[in-house]
Protein backbone atom coordinates (compact mmCIF):
# COMPACT_ATOMS: atom_id res chain seq x y z
CA UNK A 1 0.00 0.00 0.00
CA UNK A 2 3.18 2.47 -0.09
CA UNK A 3 3.34 1.89 -3.91
CA UNK A 4 3.32 5.29 -5.44
CA UNK A 5 2.23 5.80 -8.63
CA UNK A 6 2.98 6.20 -12.19
CA UNK A 7 2.58 10.07 -12.84
CA UNK A 8 3.06 12.55 -10.08
CA UNK A 9 0.19 13.81 -7.54
CA UNK A 10 -0.23 16.89 -8.98
CA UNK A 11 -1.93 20.26 -7.24
CA UNK A 12 -5.37 21.41 -8.78
CA UNK A 13 -4.80 22.94 -12.19
CA UNK A 14 -1.57 21.53 -13.17
CA UNK A 15 -0.34 18.48 -14.56
CA UNK A 16 -2.16 14.92 -14.94
CA UNK A 17 -4.32 12.81 -12.73
CA UNK A 18 -3.10 10.67 -10.36
CA UNK A 19 -3.44 6.78 -11.39
CA UNK A 20 -3.62 4.30 -8.75
CA UNK A 21 -0.79 1.32 -9.14
CA UNK A 22 -2.36 -2.13 -9.96
CA UNK A 23 0.12 -2.75 -6.59
CA UNK A 24 -1.67 -0.27 -4.34
CA UNK A 25 -4.75 -1.61 -5.91
CA UNK A 26 -4.54 -5.59 -4.92
CA UNK A 27 -2.77 -4.54 -1.96
CA UNK A 28 -5.86 -2.62 -0.68
CA UNK A 29 -8.22 -5.30 -1.19
CA UNK A 30 -5.85 -7.92 0.23
CA UNK A 31 -5.97 -5.42 3.11
CA UNK A 32 -9.70 -5.99 3.26
CA UNK A 33 -9.83 -9.39 3.06
CA UNK A 34 -7.81 -10.07 5.87
CA UNK A 35 -9.75 -7.14 8.02
CA UNK A 36 -12.82 -9.14 6.60
CA UNK A 37 -11.31 -12.46 8.06
CA UNK A 38 -10.12 -10.99 11.77
CA UNK A 39 -13.19 -9.40 11.95
CA UNK A 40 -15.19 -12.57 11.64
CA UNK A 41 -12.64 -14.66 13.94
CA UNK A 42 -12.80 -11.79 16.62
CA UNK A 43 -16.74 -12.13 16.64
CA UNK A 44 -16.22 -15.68 17.35
CA UNK A 45 -14.85 -14.97 20.74
CA UNK A 46 -16.49 -13.69 23.95
CA UNK A 47 -14.89 -10.52 24.77
CA UNK A 48 -18.32 -8.87 26.05
CA UNK A 49 -18.47 -5.09 25.54
CA UNK A 50 -15.17 -5.23 23.38
CA UNK A 51 -16.55 -7.26 20.70
CA UNK A 52 -18.73 -4.18 19.87
CA UNK A 53 -15.69 -1.93 19.86
CA UNK A 54 -13.50 -4.37 17.65
CA UNK A 55 -16.27 -4.76 15.28
CA UNK A 56 -16.74 -0.95 14.76
CA UNK A 57 -12.72 -0.81 14.92
CA UNK A 58 -11.95 -3.16 12.00
CA UNK A 59 -15.10 -1.70 10.08
CA UNK A 60 -13.43 1.92 10.54
CA UNK A 61 -9.54 0.69 9.38
CA UNK A 62 -11.51 -1.20 6.07
CA UNK A 63 -13.17 2.29 5.56
CA UNK A 64 -10.14 4.08 6.33
CA UNK A 65 -7.99 2.23 3.23
CA UNK A 66 -11.45 2.22 0.80
CA UNK A 67 -11.38 5.48 1.11
CA UNK A 68 -7.32 6.52 1.26
CA UNK A 69 -6.97 4.61 -1.77
CA UNK A 70 -9.97 3.78 -3.72
CA UNK A 71 -11.52 6.65 -3.67
CA UNK A 72 -8.06 8.73 -3.87
CA UNK A 73 -8.19 10.74 -0.78
CA UNK A 74 -4.32 9.94 -0.23
CA UNK A 75 -3.66 11.14 -3.11
CA UNK A 76 -5.75 14.70 -3.88
CA UNK A 77 -7.61 17.67 -2.68
CA UNK A 78 -7.63 18.19 1.13
CA UNK A 79 -11.07 19.49 1.08
CA UNK A 80 -12.79 16.19 0.43
CA UNK A 81 -11.59 14.76 3.16
CA UNK A 82 -12.82 17.28 4.94
CA UNK A 83 -16.21 16.50 3.57
CA UNK A 84 -15.76 12.88 4.60
CA UNK A 85 -14.55 13.39 7.88
CA UNK A 86 -16.68 16.32 8.68
CA UNK A 87 -20.24 14.06 7.84
CA UNK A 88 -18.93 11.56 9.40
CA UNK A 89 -18.46 13.32 12.64
CA UNK A 90 -21.80 14.74 12.40
CA UNK A 91 -23.22 11.71 11.89
CA UNK A 92 -21.14 10.14 14.96
CA UNK A 93 -22.53 13.04 16.91
CA UNK A 94 -25.83 12.87 16.38
CA UNK A 95 -25.92 8.65 17.09
CA UNK A 96 -23.97 9.28 19.85
CA UNK A 97 -25.75 12.34 21.62
CA UNK A 98 -29.42 10.38 20.49
CA UNK A 99 -27.79 7.52 22.64
CA UNK A 100 -26.57 9.33 25.74
CA UNK A 101 -29.85 10.55 25.76
CA UNK A 102 -32.33 7.44 25.55
CA UNK A 103 -30.04 5.24 28.28
CA UNK A 104 -30.74 8.06 30.40
CA UNK A 105 -34.30 8.24 30.32
CA UNK A 106 -34.95 4.32 29.92
CA UNK A 107 -34.83 3.68 33.81
CA UNK A 108 -37.41 6.04 34.18
CA UNK A 109 -39.24 5.01 31.55
CA UNK A 110 -38.66 1.38 33.05
CA UNK A 111 -39.94 2.54 36.20
CA UNK A 112 -43.70 4.19 34.50
CA UNK A 113 -43.66 1.24 32.54
CA UNK A 114 -44.01 -1.26 35.57
CA UNK A 115 -45.99 0.71 37.76
CA UNK A 116 -48.74 1.24 35.45
CA UNK A 117 -49.02 -2.48 34.93
CA UNK A 118 -49.61 -2.92 38.67
CA UNK A 119 -52.81 -0.16 38.66
CA UNK A 120 -55.59 -2.49 37.93
CA UNK A 121 -57.33 -1.57 35.11
CA UNK A 122 -59.81 0.82 34.65
CA UNK B 1 -22.79 19.49 -24.03
CA UNK B 2 -20.85 21.15 -26.86
CA UNK B 3 -17.81 23.01 -25.64
CA UNK B 4 -15.64 25.83 -27.10
CA UNK B 5 -12.32 23.61 -26.23
CA UNK B 6 -9.78 21.20 -27.17
CA UNK B 7 -12.39 17.55 -26.95
CA UNK B 8 -16.08 17.49 -27.61
CA UNK B 9 -16.90 17.12 -24.02
CA UNK B 10 -15.95 20.10 -22.72
CA UNK B 11 -18.95 22.07 -21.49
CA UNK B 12 -18.53 26.28 -22.02
CA UNK B 13 -18.72 27.14 -18.64
CA UNK B 14 -15.31 25.05 -17.90
CA UNK B 15 -11.74 26.38 -18.92
CA UNK B 16 -10.07 22.59 -19.71
CA UNK B 17 -11.08 19.41 -19.14
CA UNK B 18 -9.46 19.29 -16.01
CA UNK B 19 -11.50 21.88 -14.60
CA UNK B 20 -14.38 20.02 -15.31
CA UNK B 21 -13.18 16.65 -14.00
CA UNK B 22 -12.21 18.64 -10.77
CA UNK B 23 -15.91 20.28 -9.89
CA UNK B 24 -17.76 17.25 -11.07
CA UNK B 25 -15.73 15.17 -8.82
CA UNK B 26 -16.61 17.86 -5.70
CA UNK B 27 -20.13 18.02 -6.57
CA UNK B 28 -19.86 13.97 -5.97
CA UNK B 29 -18.09 14.56 -3.00
CA UNK B 30 -20.89 16.78 -1.80
CA UNK B 31 -23.60 13.99 -2.98
CA UNK B 32 -21.45 11.49 -0.91
CA UNK B 33 -21.38 13.44 2.29
CA UNK B 34 -25.28 13.57 1.93
CA UNK B 35 -25.54 10.23 1.92
CA UNK B 36 -23.03 9.69 4.77
CA UNK B 37 -25.65 11.83 6.52
CA UNK B 38 -28.87 9.89 5.21
CA UNK B 39 -27.44 6.71 6.49
CA UNK B 40 -26.59 8.58 9.75
CA UNK B 41 -30.22 8.61 10.53
CA UNK B 42 -30.54 5.03 9.85
CA UNK B 43 -27.47 4.22 12.20
CA UNK B 44 -28.87 6.54 14.59
CA UNK B 45 -32.35 4.10 14.56
CA UNK B 46 -30.17 0.96 15.08
CA UNK B 47 -28.31 2.53 18.13
CA UNK B 48 -30.85 3.31 20.06
CA UNK B 49 -32.75 0.32 19.42
CA UNK B 50 -29.61 -1.36 20.30
CA UNK B 51 -28.92 0.32 23.14
CA UNK B 52 -31.82 -0.29 24.63
CA UNK B 53 -33.01 -3.89 23.58
CA UNK B 54 -29.38 -5.77 23.26
CA UNK B 55 -31.43 -9.40 23.77
CA UNK B 56 -33.25 -8.57 20.02
CA UNK B 57 -30.27 -8.25 18.38
CA UNK B 58 -28.43 -11.77 20.61
CA UNK B 59 -31.52 -13.44 19.45
CA UNK B 60 -32.23 -12.03 15.93
CA UNK B 61 -28.49 -13.43 15.92
CA UNK B 62 -29.90 -17.20 15.24
CA UNK B 63 -31.95 -16.31 11.79
CA UNK B 64 -29.04 -14.26 9.95
CA UNK B 65 -26.34 -16.69 8.46
CA UNK B 66 -22.87 -14.70 8.88
CA UNK B 67 -21.60 -16.93 6.08
CA UNK B 68 -23.43 -14.90 3.82
CA UNK B 69 -22.64 -12.11 5.15
CA UNK B 70 -19.13 -12.83 4.68
CA UNK B 71 -19.68 -13.93 0.82
CA UNK B 72 -21.66 -10.52 0.46
CA UNK B 73 -18.67 -8.80 1.70
CA UNK B 74 -15.71 -10.30 -0.39
CA UNK B 75 -18.12 -9.62 -3.19
CA UNK B 76 -18.37 -6.26 -2.66
CA UNK B 77 -14.64 -5.59 -1.81
CA UNK B 78 -13.76 -7.24 -5.09
CA UNK B 79 -16.11 -5.27 -6.83
CA UNK B 80 -14.45 -1.74 -5.30
CA UNK B 81 -10.97 -3.10 -6.63
CA UNK B 82 -12.61 -3.50 -10.30
CA UNK B 83 -14.71 0.03 -9.97
CA UNK B 84 -11.25 1.60 -8.80
CA UNK B 85 -9.51 -0.70 -11.66
CA UNK B 86 -11.83 1.04 -13.75
CA UNK B 87 -11.03 4.06 -12.95
CA UNK B 88 -7.14 3.44 -14.07
CA UNK B 89 -8.02 2.21 -17.63
CA UNK B 90 -10.27 5.02 -18.21
CA UNK B 91 -7.21 7.33 -16.94
CA UNK B 92 -4.53 5.69 -19.18
CA UNK B 93 -7.09 4.94 -22.09
CA UNK B 94 -7.43 1.14 -21.89
CA UNK B 95 -10.49 0.95 -23.14
CA UNK B 96 -10.73 -2.72 -23.42
CA UNK B 97 -9.59 -2.50 -19.78
CA UNK B 98 -12.32 -0.40 -18.83
CA UNK B 99 -15.04 -2.63 -20.96
CA UNK B 100 -13.98 -5.66 -18.78
CA UNK B 101 -13.65 -4.09 -15.21
CA UNK B 102 -16.94 -2.35 -15.77
CA UNK B 103 -18.94 -5.86 -17.24
CA UNK B 104 -16.77 -7.67 -13.97
CA UNK B 105 -18.54 -4.69 -11.24
CA UNK B 106 -22.21 -4.98 -13.05
CA UNK B 107 -22.08 -8.77 -12.33
CA UNK B 108 -20.33 -8.75 -9.08
CA UNK B 109 -23.63 -6.57 -7.97
CA UNK B 110 -25.88 -8.63 -9.79
CA UNK B 111 -24.49 -11.44 -7.05
CA UNK B 112 -24.71 -9.27 -3.81
CA UNK B 113 -28.57 -8.92 -4.94
CA UNK B 114 -28.97 -12.58 -5.91
CA UNK B 115 -27.39 -13.69 -2.24
CA UNK B 116 -29.59 -10.71 -0.83
CA UNK B 117 -32.87 -11.93 -2.44
CA UNK B 118 -32.36 -15.70 -1.16
CA UNK B 119 -31.89 -14.39 2.28
CA UNK B 120 -34.84 -12.12 1.88
CA UNK B 121 -37.07 -14.79 0.64
CA UNK B 122 -35.94 -17.49 3.00
CA UNK B 123 -36.66 -14.91 6.01
CA UNK B 124 -40.17 -14.00 4.49
CA UNK B 125 -41.11 -17.47 3.85
CA UNK B 126 -40.76 -18.30 7.20
CA UNK B 127 -42.67 -15.64 8.60
CA UNK B 128 -39.97 -13.06 9.65
CA UNK B 129 -41.27 -9.86 8.06
CA UNK B 130 -40.99 -6.43 9.63
CA UNK B 131 -42.95 -4.85 12.16
CA UNK B 132 -45.91 -6.75 13.88
CA UNK B 133 -45.86 -8.78 10.82
CA UNK B 134 -43.26 -11.12 12.35
CA UNK B 135 -44.13 -14.22 13.36
CA UNK B 136 -41.88 -16.92 13.03
CA UNK B 137 -43.04 -19.94 12.17
CA UNK B 138 -43.37 -23.16 13.54
CA UNK B 139 -40.77 -24.86 11.19
CA UNK B 140 -37.39 -22.02 11.49
CA UNK B 141 -38.24 -21.86 15.39
CA UNK B 142 -37.59 -25.87 15.49
CA UNK B 143 -34.09 -25.56 13.12
CA UNK B 144 -32.93 -23.32 15.65
CA UNK B 145 -30.27 -24.70 17.94
CA UNK B 146 -30.98 -25.37 21.82
CA UNK B 147 -30.08 -22.31 23.48
CA UNK B 148 -32.16 -20.35 21.08
CA UNK B 149 -35.19 -23.00 21.64
CA UNK B 150 -34.88 -22.80 25.33
CA UNK B 151 -35.45 -18.72 25.09
CA UNK B 152 -39.28 -17.01 24.31
CA UNK B 153 -39.75 -15.31 20.82
CA UNK B 154 -39.02 -11.57 21.97
CA UNK B 155 -42.19 -9.87 21.84
CA UNK B 156 -40.36 -6.67 19.82
CA UNK B 157 -38.37 -9.13 17.47
CA UNK B 158 -40.26 -7.44 14.37
CA UNK B 159 -38.83 -4.19 15.09
CA UNK B 160 -35.44 -5.47 14.88
CA UNK B 161 -36.17 -7.18 11.30
CA UNK B 162 -38.18 -3.18 10.55
CA UNK B 163 -34.46 -2.02 11.28
CA UNK B 164 -32.53 -4.78 9.44
CA UNK B 165 -34.98 -4.80 6.03
CA UNK B 166 -34.92 -0.75 6.41
CA UNK B 167 -31.20 -0.38 6.54
CA UNK B 168 -29.82 -3.61 4.13
CA UNK B 169 -33.08 -2.96 1.60
CA UNK B 170 -31.68 0.66 1.24
CA UNK B 171 -28.43 -0.38 0.76
CA UNK B 172 -29.92 -2.97 -1.36
CA UNK B 173 -31.29 0.12 -3.36
CA UNK B 174 -28.05 1.58 -3.69
CA UNK B 175 -26.98 -1.19 -5.52
CA UNK B 176 -29.51 -1.50 -7.84
CA UNK B 177 -28.87 1.95 -8.74
CA UNK B 178 -25.40 1.53 -9.04
CA UNK B 179 -25.77 -1.41 -11.56
CA UNK B 180 -27.86 0.87 -13.85
CA UNK B 181 -24.89 3.80 -13.33
CA UNK B 182 -22.43 0.57 -14.67
CA UNK B 183 -24.62 -0.08 -17.73
CA UNK B 184 -24.83 3.74 -18.59
CA UNK B 185 -21.12 3.67 -18.09
CA UNK B 186 -21.11 1.05 -20.80
CA UNK B 187 -23.32 2.83 -23.35
CA UNK B 188 -21.01 5.41 -23.08
CA UNK B 189 -17.96 3.47 -23.37
CA UNK B 190 -16.69 4.86 -26.47
CA UNK B 191 -16.14 8.55 -25.26
CA UNK B 192 -13.89 7.78 -22.56
CA UNK B 193 -10.57 8.21 -22.25
CA UNK B 194 -7.12 10.50 -20.53
CA UNK B 195 -9.12 13.20 -21.34
CA UNK B 196 -12.32 12.33 -20.59
CA UNK B 197 -13.27 9.72 -17.55
CA UNK B 198 -15.03 11.93 -14.70
CA UNK B 199 -18.02 10.01 -15.17
CA UNK B 200 -16.48 6.73 -14.44
CA UNK B 201 -14.30 8.36 -11.63
CA UNK B 202 -17.80 9.68 -9.98
CA UNK B 203 -19.93 6.44 -10.28
CA UNK B 204 -16.70 4.55 -9.12
CA UNK B 205 -16.53 7.31 -5.99
CA UNK B 206 -20.39 6.69 -5.29
CA UNK B 207 -19.96 2.97 -5.30
CA UNK B 208 -17.37 2.84 -2.90
CA UNK B 209 -19.47 4.66 -0.61
CA UNK B 210 -22.26 1.98 -1.09
CA UNK B 211 -19.09 -0.97 0.08
CA UNK B 212 -17.86 1.55 2.98
CA UNK B 213 -22.06 1.30 4.33
CA UNK B 214 -21.69 -2.54 3.87
CA UNK B 215 -18.57 -2.54 5.58
CA UNK B 216 -20.55 -1.43 8.84
CA UNK B 217 -23.51 -3.14 8.01
CA UNK B 218 -22.00 -6.80 7.63
CA UNK B 219 -20.73 -6.70 11.51
CA UNK B 220 -23.32 -4.46 13.02
CA UNK B 221 -25.61 -7.50 11.50
CA UNK B 222 -24.36 -10.31 11.37
CA UNK B 223 -21.55 -10.76 13.85
CA UNK B 224 -22.17 -8.45 16.31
Amino acid sequence: MTERDTSASSPAGHGRPHVVSPAALLGTVAFLFALTVVTVAVSRLDLGAMNVVAALGIATLKAIAVAAIFMHLRYEGRFHVVVLVGCAIFAALLVGFVVFDTTRYQPDLRAHEAAAARRPAR
Amino acid sequence: MSGGGSTPYLAVQFRDMEAQTETGKLGVWLFLGSEILFFGGLFTAYSVYRANHIELFRYAHFFLDWRLGAFNTFVLLTSSLSAAWAVRCAQLGQRRGLRLTLVVTFLLAAVFLVVKYFEYSHKLHNGIAWGAACHPSAEILASLPDTARALPVPVHLGTFFSIYYLMTGLHGVHVLVGMGLFAWLLRRLPTFGPDHWGAVDGVALYWHLVDLVWIFLFPLFYLI
